[in-house]
Order: structure tokens, then sequence, then C-alpha cells
């Protein structure tokens, strides 16, 4: 029997269960390598040489060339992994949070200071 | 014997530690953050503890998806400051208690709480930024400290219910120890947020002071709202709120509320921060 997943219809969201770890287990250990200051030099200096010492899969790697947070989560990233490559280059948690959602990171930070996202409309898939 | 008495439940975000770190605690967007915490730095000089039981969750610093413990306790003499990406913050090494955290680890597994045991351990900002919001800048941080790691990283976290229990264990284990210590518990992380996603940025300021009102009074009950409800209502990373009732379930069912306080931002996140004293 499948296990239930309650959180599906939640919208804007995915929660890094067993089945999303197993699929990013590379891609997030990967991430832990740039907590050494000498890899992030190495990343930094040829980010492909980097990517290619590690058992990822191509959509994964060019999902970490490309920065695009929301895709490395569909392949089995976690944020609190992936805020490794955002940190190695420089970037804050609120810009990299920003790239995720469309807003240029002026329209984000300014909804953060009105008080954040509402959750009213979302909250459900349907929503939306 | 030792004693639990007092807890504290704070928000423990990245951006708070930069902010001091990088000296902008008096910048517009941070002031009146910090000026939420100017009671809780008197009342902890005052209140001199001897021992922290911290709890709080590894954001993939110390734990990979190598090893995921859902609840560890540090029984090291001494745990740096881990470098999360860009350095390791500039603080003290967090210097352990080997002799009391041994004391709990073996209680609470007698106790039905199988607790993972590590003793060496990179402390990140789940951790150095509480210390650092009711401590400030020392040279050496004025306590002893014992982390508590709890897994909110990879589905399912513990329930509400069981970290609640778990302080109940907590409890029992301090006061079965027998030296004369002054015992605090703090439970750190949230409140609502969501770091990852189109739906980042979520904010749910009824959810936070629902939940601010609820656990000083009406804890137990409040333990029973399942992981669903937080991530649905308070964001992916709301979750995190289930450490402050390991705090809670530690102290008396009756506390004294000595002070509140929640600011809406601090980079993605919603700050709240309650000071409880055993009455
Ligand atoms: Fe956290």
């Amino acid at each position: 029997m499948a296990l239930d997943k309650p959180y599906e219809d939640v919208p804007g969201t995915t929660i890094f269960d067993a089945d999303m770890a197993r699929k990013g287990f590379h891609l997030n250990q990967f991430c832990m390598s740039l907590m050494k200051a000498g890899n992030r030099d190495a990343f930094r200096a040829d980010e492909r040489a980097y990517l290619d010492q590690w058992p990822m899969t191509e959509a994964q790697k060019q999902a970490v060339l490309d920065r695009d947070y929301n895709r490395m989560m569909a392949l089995g990233g976690n944020i609190y992994f992936l805020a490794k490559i955002f940190s190695s280059d420089g970037i804050s948690f609120q810009a990299a949070a920003a790239t995720m959602t469309g807003m240029s990171q002026a329209e984000y930070a300014q909804m953060m200071l009105d008080g954040g996202r509402s959750p009213q409309g979302n909250m459900y898939k349907e929503d939306k | 014997m030792a004693k639990i008495t007092a807890g504290v439940c704070t928000s423990h975000v990245p951006a708070i530690g930069a902010a001091i770190d990088n000296g902008k605690t008096g910048d517009d967007y941070w002031r009146p953050m910090f000026a939420g915490y100017e009671y809780s730095k008197q009342w902890i000089a005052e209140q001199k503890p001897d021992v922290i039981l911290l709890v709080y969750n590894d954001h993939a610093s110390a734990f990979d998806s190598n090893l995921v413990p859902t609840f560890a306790i540090a029984t090291g003499e001494e745990f740096k400051p881990a470098d999360e990406g860009w350095g390791p913050r500039p603080v003290p090494n967090v210097k352990g208690h080997p002799t009391l955290a041994s004391h709990i680890a073996q209680s609470v597994i007698q106790d039905e709480f199988d607790l993972t045991i590590v003793n060496n351990l990179d402390v990140d900002h789940g951790l150095t930024v509480p210390l650092s919001l009711l401590f400030g800048q020392p040279s050496e941080w004025p306590c002893r400290v014992i982390p508590i790691a709890v897994n909110v990283v990879l589905y399912p976290p513990p329930s509400g219910k069981r970290c609640y229990a778990l302080g109940k264990a907590l409890r029992r284990a301090v006061e079965s120890f027998d030296d004369n210590l002054n015992v605090q518990v703090w439970g750190t992380g949230g409140m609502s947020h969501q770091l990852q996603g189109p739906r980042a940025g979520l904010i749910n300021q009824e959810f936070d002071n629902d939940f601010l009102d609820r656990i000083v009074d009406d804890a137990e009950a409040l333990a029973q709202v399942p992981h669903i409800n937080y991530v649905r209502e308070a964001g992916s990373e709301g979750i995190e709120l289930v450490m402050w009732l390991i705090a809670r379930g530690a102290l008396n069912d009756k506390v004294t509320l000595k002070h509140r306080f929640y600011h809406v931002p601090a980079s993605n996140t919603a700050v709240g921060h309650l000071v409880l004293e055993n009455s």
C-alpha cells in the first residue's frame, strides 16, 4: 500500500519526503561538499568539472548550472542543502527564495515588509 | 538536585545572526526586531543559568542525507560553529556539559525515548542565533549548552505530541541529576515561514499568534496539531515550531509568561519569542 501524502494538495510546495530524498541523494551530498572553502573554490573554478565528479543525473547538473532552484527541488534537492549553493554564490536566503517565486528580488522583499504572502488562497491547490 | 527553572522560545533565522555579526542591529530594518529581545537579555543576566538544554534543528550542516537522527543529544565537551557555506559565524565555541548530557541520554532512553548520541557536532545558526539573541556578543558564552537536535528537514519529523512528551522525559532526567544546577530549556525555530518554491514568503500571523497564546496555557491540546496543519497554514518550514513543544513539555503545567514578542519580517520569516518561568 502506498504511503499517505496529505501534503500533496498544498500549492507551490515540495515536501522533502523519503521518495524525494532518494531521488536527490547525490545532488544533496554534492551541496554538502560546498561547506568546505577549498571545495567552493574548486566549484567556482570549473563548475561543470566539479559536478562531473558526482553521480548526479544530467538534469540535476544542468539545474545547478542554471541555478534553477525549483527544478533542483523537483529533482530531489532540499532547500537547506541547496542553500550551500547560493551561500557559495554570496546570495542571501531572501534573494534565493525570490528566484523561486517568479517575483523580482525587490518585489519579494516588499511583499515580506508588507507582512509576507497571505495564507488566504494559498493553502489548497484548488484555491489557485 | 538539578532543576529546570525557565524556558525560552525563539526563532533562529540565519539573517539575524548575520545582522549581529555585521553590526547591523541598529539599522531601520533590524532595530524593531532586536528591541523585542532587550527584556530577555536583562532577564537572563539575572537568571544566570548553569546549563541550557537547547533544542534546535540542524539545517543540513552536521547531519546530511547520510545520517538523519530524529532526536539527537550532544554529549561532547565543546562544539564549533558550523561553516554553512559562507564561513563559520564569528562566535565562541559552545561548551557542553558531558556529565549531565550523558545522564540525560541514559535516563530518557530508559524512559522509552531512543535518542541518538553524538559527540563531535558542529552547531549551525539554529543553535548559535538564539545564543546571540539572548547573550549578545561575549568572548565566551556565559553557561554550558547541551544541544538537542531534532529532524525537521526530512519528512516525517516527530509529531508535536511526541515532542511534548520528550520534554517531559527531559525534565524527569534533569531532576534525577544530583548536582545543584539551574537548568533552562530552550525551544527554537519558526514561526511561520516557507523558504522554497512558488509559495515562498508565506506568513500566517493569525496562526502564529494563536500558537503563542496556546503554548502558554493550552500546550497539551496544541501538541495534538498534526504536521499537515503546520505545512498548510504556517509554511513548509513552519514545522520547526514543534521544537517549542519540547521546551514547553519540560516546564510545569502552569507557567508564568514573563515576555512575549512577535515581529514580521526577518528576511523570509515571522519572529516569535517567549520567556516562560516555572511558577
Ligand atoms: Fe531553522
